[in-house]
């Protein structure tokens, strides 16, 4: 009877979790863990972020496990005795040594990791990323290139209230843009983060970070994109009513492709290489056939 | 009447409720002035009425409740206990605004100027901005205004800050004749603090026009006239609010209130007034001197 | 005010009807108001937890306009944490301290009645905002600049109805560490203060020692709106950030006054329906001083993305991870408690022993977001939303009910209904895991938290998120419908309550007189609370 009940018990917590992971198997987009990402570093963090997990479990686990154990082993009702003893000086010092001894071992790869992500030297390229209420400015520092980017029409009709349009129709609702932030591969860059009004954050998952953007100061940041590919953030940072309408698409390229877009973009030839052009229509998603979905866990 | 084996509970009153009506209708009046300029002002007079009704409703049930003996040993040591972390509070009130200060001149000036992880805002963002204090020259001068010249520690400043040790001397004196039952010690000793407190309060705002009319020193000055203004403004406004609290405890010394033994509200001033003196050693060295 | 001559029969004669409650210097009245209060502003502010689960039930923008959802989630929080969650403590620390010190009441009655009053007066100004052009404040509970700037008619009421708050809480607090460290009856040493009124006195001190510093914050915020001051502008050479880190002074220390006495509340209850003594008293007490240290110097956790300088980063990541050790010996010495005891459920012991469950789940995803490098990826996501929700709702709030299914006879003179309390605790339970559980999925999968509206793939999880939602809100009907009934009457409660229940408070009469003790208590029957 009482191990019945602690799988009852254990199954209501854990409950969730399960039927979770089950329901994600449809979603074919970010899931239900932290993504791997396609910078160097976007992947030491999802490594910490499961070192750290795992080690929360197994300390969940156990401690857990011995309260379980009590509860059910030392009942009033199955004729337990309560014993008089408070205190032990020995285990108690042990479970504040071994702790510290886990928290050591989280913080020293913590370290290495930050300290990595930090070092913003020795960058091929610059590109300033300015917020504003509600779209981002991309500066090309290096080639002097400069564009706005903001929510991608059709997300913007159909996310108005009353819109009648489903967003389940409109292909990356919310998670689209008029102009793409296009960006090299295997190629350090550094961003400049910063902001014309009020605080915003600068996100895109696969990059392995978030900044947020200061009005009046800049927050250097660096990332090596590895593989090709469209990946799509949002702003991270209260900003407002549309806060939740900014969100950024960054674009990856070959260096070669990146150079002739350079070039493209420099003749003020708007026709763009892959990125949608900004006008006002609605039925572009054929030209999005080129996505390339970030890689599945 | 003061037993000290059974615990003394003061009666119920109404003095808690009127004032929270009070502070909310300074708070309404405020609010509303803020934000139409004027329609406040009338709600504002009433809850600052209002208040000082509180003050002398309160203060004046306390004080009598005290002259009739009603406390014990015991009440007194609580009233010492909650103006004592009433102070701290106050510290740490303070200790936002310096905070502030050690901030900016720590920190969000040198990184505007180029310093340390700075580098990239000054060059895309402020180019023209060299890092200074004090800051004559906000990073936009159009936005926040310059000035010209700061108010130099070694002139009125030194003899505030001369003025407000004096004065913590002469409010222990005061202190040491109701101790001994020396009257006159007493009242010509808060008599004199009441005086140096005014005298204080009196510089400083003649130090305040200077700063506004003569200097170009004002609020709107950057991030200094900022701090300047609103750690020293605060202060000043303590100040004020102790030299008032000084003139009721001589005005009630005058009157024959406090024993040898049992002066509490004596001591909770002079308390206080320690405590705006410390803050004042506190502004002297990093507002006016360093 | 003639009855100074009156003063021998004060004791047993006081004002009736709305003058007792307007007036009242009285402990136990004062607590009932709080704890009144408190549960009145649960519901207002759940109600607007509702109506954001209620956009958030599916993507696009059906029920509210985005800056209506904005001003829901701040008023939701300042509701819940500053109307809620400290009251209601404040509350419990008046009707329980005098109580557990044997005191007959508290040090400073009128100005614990004035502490008191002030909270509906400060609500009201900042439920005014509501109904004010522009509505009501929008910019998060955290009142960031420059966005907070942009409020509008609203502006002036939340900075003043803040300051008014501070005030009511400092008052609260400084009327209890006066209570406690004058108060105590002959005999009753520091330690063996029961830890509800040991963890009081720290949060006490956190209360005095962080919320001025949150006036100052919004006094700037106030000046450079309306007096042209740049504290919080490069412009001027301040720094948006500045405003964080002197928010977050505040702010961590704040999160701590939230479930320091929540430790103390579950330090009483668990060794009460264990019949044993509290494992490691002496050791559970420099943990929480150790916590409260700690507090202090952790802040800027919540900022790590500013673009802090990489030392900073590290010492912030260092000292936050580091309050996982007194935390845990908190849990373990729990967890100690219940080994080789004799154990019964009724429903304080499943609330407490839920929290200690919960609130360590809470905890865990505290430690993840603590590690900088991740929280890069963490921060400002539905997983920080699920992190903290575990340590309030099921953390916070639940300890308040294992509270008040506690003292609740103690205080009525009534046993509650027991198997609605279970009824309650499971329905809770379920449900509320129901609620946040999927919310950190949604936060590693990328959806940002302060958004009324989120891209399909975050549909299933804010679905079920949703559903937990309405059905946890639900369950706390049945929470008011048991006080009441308890209140009303039922079974008679003894004095004792509970079989294994120990501490001065419990050789009190059930209810116990009006004040609690006039006459100090006998020495011999002080055992040191939970001990
Ligand atoms: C009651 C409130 C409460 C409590 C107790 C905590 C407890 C903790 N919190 Fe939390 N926190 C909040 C309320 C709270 N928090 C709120 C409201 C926010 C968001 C504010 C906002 O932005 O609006 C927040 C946000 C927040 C952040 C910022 C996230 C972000 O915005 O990016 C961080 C980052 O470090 C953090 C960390 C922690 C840690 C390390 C603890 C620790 O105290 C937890 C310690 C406990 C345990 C770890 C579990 C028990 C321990 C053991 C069983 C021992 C063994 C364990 C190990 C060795 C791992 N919290
Ligand atoms: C102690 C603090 C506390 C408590 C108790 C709660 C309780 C709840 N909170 Fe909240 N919450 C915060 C503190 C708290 N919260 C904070 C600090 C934030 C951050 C704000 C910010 O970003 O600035 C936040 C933000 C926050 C968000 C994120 C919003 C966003 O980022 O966009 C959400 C979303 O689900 C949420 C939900 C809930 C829910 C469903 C409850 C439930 O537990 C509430 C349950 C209670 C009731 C429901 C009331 C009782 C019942 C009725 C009223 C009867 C009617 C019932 C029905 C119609 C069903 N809260
Ligand atoms: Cu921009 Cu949020
Ligand atoms: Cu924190």
């Amino acid at each position: 009877m009482s191990y019945l009940r602690i799988l009852v018990l254990g199954g209501l917590i854990f409950l969730p979790v399960a039927a979770m992971a089950e329901g994600n198997v449809n979603s074919n987009t970010w899931g239900l863990n932290l993504t791997r990402g396609v910078t160097p570093f976007s992947k030491e963090v999802y490594d910490l972020h499961m070192i750290v997990l795992w080690i929360c479990v197994v300390i969940g686990v156990v401690v857990f496990g011995a309260m379980f154990y009590a509860m059910f082993a030392y009942r009033k009702s199955k004729g337990a005795q309560a014993e008089g003893w408070h205190e032990n000086h020995t285990v108690e010092a042990v479970w504040t040594i071994i702790p510290l001894l886990i928290l050591i071992g989280i913080a020293i790869p913590a370290t290495h990791t930050l300290i990595k992500m930090e070092d913003v030297s020795n960058a091929e390229m610059t590109i300033k990323v300015t917020g504003y209420q509600w779209m981002w400015q991309y500066d090309y520092v290096d080639s002097g290139i400069s564009f706005y980017s903001k929510l991608a029409d059709d997300s913007n009709f159909a996310r108005q209230r009353g819109s009648g349009i489903d967003p389940n129709s409109v292909e990356n609702y919310l998670l689209d843009v008029d102009t793409r932030l296009v960006v090299p591969t295997n190629t350090k860059i550094r961003f400049l983060t910063t902001a014309a009004d009020v605080i915003h954050a600068w996100w895109v998952p696969a990059l392995g970070w978030k900044r947020d953007a200061i009005p009046g100061f800049i927050n250097e940041s660096w990332a090596i994109i590895e593989e090709p590919g469209v990946y799509r953030g949002q702003c991270a940072e209260l900003c407002g009513k549309d806060h939740g309408f900014m969100p950024i698409v960054v674009e990856a390229i070959s260096p070669d492709d990146y150079k002739s877009w350079v070039a493209q973009k420099k003749q003020g030839d708007e026709t763009p290489v892959v990125s949608k052009g900004s006008s006002g229509e609605l039925p572009y998603i054929a030209s999005r056939s080129d996505q390339v979905e970030l890689p599945k866990e | 009447m003061s037993e000290s084996t059974d615990y003394y509970v003061p009666e119920p009153s109404y003095w808690p409720i009127i004032a929270t009506i009070a502070l909310f209708i300074i708070f309404l009046g405020a609010a509303l002035t803020f934000n139409v300029g004027s329609g406040g002002a009338p709600i504002l007079v009433l809850g600052f009425v209002m208040l000082g009704v509180v003050f002398f409703g309160w203060f004046g049930e306390v004080i009598r409740e005290s002259e009739n003996g009603v406390y014990s040993d015991q009440v007194d040591v609580s009233f010492r206990m909650g103006m004592s972390w009433f102070i701290f509070s106050e510290v740490m009130f303070f200790a936002a605004f310096f905070g502030a200060l050690y901030y900016a001149r720590m920190y969000s000036v040198p990184w505007l100027g180029g310093e340390g992880s700075g580098a990239a805002t000054n060059e895309f963002l402020w180019p023209e901005f060299t890092t200074a204090w004090p800051l004559f020259e906000p990073p936009s001068t159009y936005a926040f205004d310059s000035f010209k010249e700061t108010i130099g520690a070694w002139g009125i400043p030194f003899w505030n800050t001369a003025i407000l040790l004096t004065s913590g001397g002469t409010v222990t004196w005061a202190h040491w004749g109701l101790i001994k039952g020396n009257r006159l010690q007493l009242i010509s000793g808060l008599a004199l603090t009441v005086a140096l407190g005014v005298i204080f309060v009196g510089l400083q705002a003649d130090e305040y026009a200077h700063a506004y009319n003569d200097l170009g020193l004002t609020l709107n000055s950057g991030i200094y006239g900022a701090t300047f203004f609103l750690l020293t403004g605060f202060h000043g406004f303590h100040v004020t609010m102790g030299t008032i609290m000084l003139a009721v405890i001589l005005a009630r010394s005058i009157k024959g209130h406090f024993t040898p033994k049992n002066h509490f509200a004596f001591e909770a001033v002079a308390w206080y007034w320690h405590f705006v003196d410390v803050v004042w050693i506190g502004l002297f060295i990093f507002v006016y001197w360093l | 005010m003639s009855e100074l001559t009156a003063n021998h029969d004060e004791h047993s004669h006081h004002p009736t009807g709305i003058k007792r409650w307007l007036t009242t210097t009285n402990h136990k009245d004062i607590g009932t108001m709080y704890l009144v209060f408190s549960l009145i502003m649960f519901f207002i502010g759940g109600a607007m937890a509702m109506i954001i689960r209620l956009e958030l039930f599916q993507p696009g923008l059906q029920f509210v306009d985005p800056q209506f959802y904005n001003s829901m989630v701040t008023m939701h929080a300042l509701i819940m944490i500053f109307g809620v969650v400290m009251p209601a403590w404040t509350g419990f620390a008046n009707w329980l301290v005098p109580m557990m010190i044997g005191a007959p009441d508290m040090a400073l009655p009128r100005l614990n009645n004035w502490s008191f009053w002030i909270l509906p007066f400060a609500f009201s100004l900042l439920l005014i905002t509501l109904f004010l052009p522009g509505g009501a404040p929008a910019g998060g509970w955290t009142m960031y600049p420059p966005l907070v700037l942009q409020t509008g008619a609203a502006f002036p009421f939340l900075i003043f109805a803040v300051h008014f708050l501070g005030a009511s809480s400092i008052g609260g607090a400084i009327n209890v560490l006066a209570t406690v460290f004058n108060m105590r009856a002959p005999g009753m040493t520091l330690l063996k203060l029961p830890l509800f009124v040991w963890t009081w006195i720290i949060t006490g001190f956190l209360l005095v020692a962080s919320l001025p510093v949150l006036a100052g914050a919004v006094t700037m915020l106030l000046t450079d709106k309306f007096f042209g001051t740049s504290f919080f502008s490069a412009a001027g050479g301040g720094d948006p950030v500045m405003f964080q880190h002197i928010f977050w002074f505040f702010g961590h220390p704040e999160v701590y006054i939230l479930i320091l006495p929540a430790f103390g509340v579950v330090s009483a209850i668990i060794p009460t329906f264990c019949r044993k003594p509290l494992f490691g008293y002496n050791s559970m007490v420099y943990a929480v001083a150790a916590i409260a240290f700690l507090s202090f110097i952790v802040w800027a956790h919540h900022m790590f993305t500013v673009g802090m300088p990489l030392a900073g980063e590290l010492f912030f990541m260092y000292t936050t991870v580091l309050i996982a050790v007194p935390t845990g010996v908190k849990v373990f010495n729990w967890v100690a408690t219940m080994w080789k005891s004799a154990m019964t459920f009724e429903t304080p012991m499943l609330f407490a022993i839920g929290f200690v469950i919960l609130f360590t789940i809470g905890g865990f995803s505290g430690l993840m977001l603590g590690v900088t490098p991740v929280d890069f990826q963490y921060h400002d996501t539905y997983f920080v939303v699920a992190h903290f929700h575990y340590v309030l709702v099921t953390g916070a709030v639940y300890s308040l009910m294992a509270a008040t299914y506690f003292w609740l006879p103690k205080w009525t003179g009534y046993m509650y209904d027991e198997a609605l309390g279970k009824w309650h605790f499971w329905l809770s339970t379920i449900s509320v895991n129901v609620l946040f559980f999927p919310q950190h999925f949604l936060g590693l999968a990328g959806m940002p938290r302060r958004i009324p509206d989120y891209s399909v793939q975050f549909a299933e999880f804010n679905v079920i998120s949703s559903v937990g939602g309405f059905v946890y809100g639900l369950s706390q009907l049945l929470f008011v419908y048991i006080i009441v009934k308890c209140v009303r009457g039922g079974q008679k409660a003894t004095d004792r309550v509970w079989e294994g229940a120990q501490g001065l408070e419990w050789t009190l009469a059930s209810p116990p007189p009006y004040h609690s003790f006039n006459t100090p208590p006998d020495p011999s029957t002080i055992d040191g609370g939970v001990r």
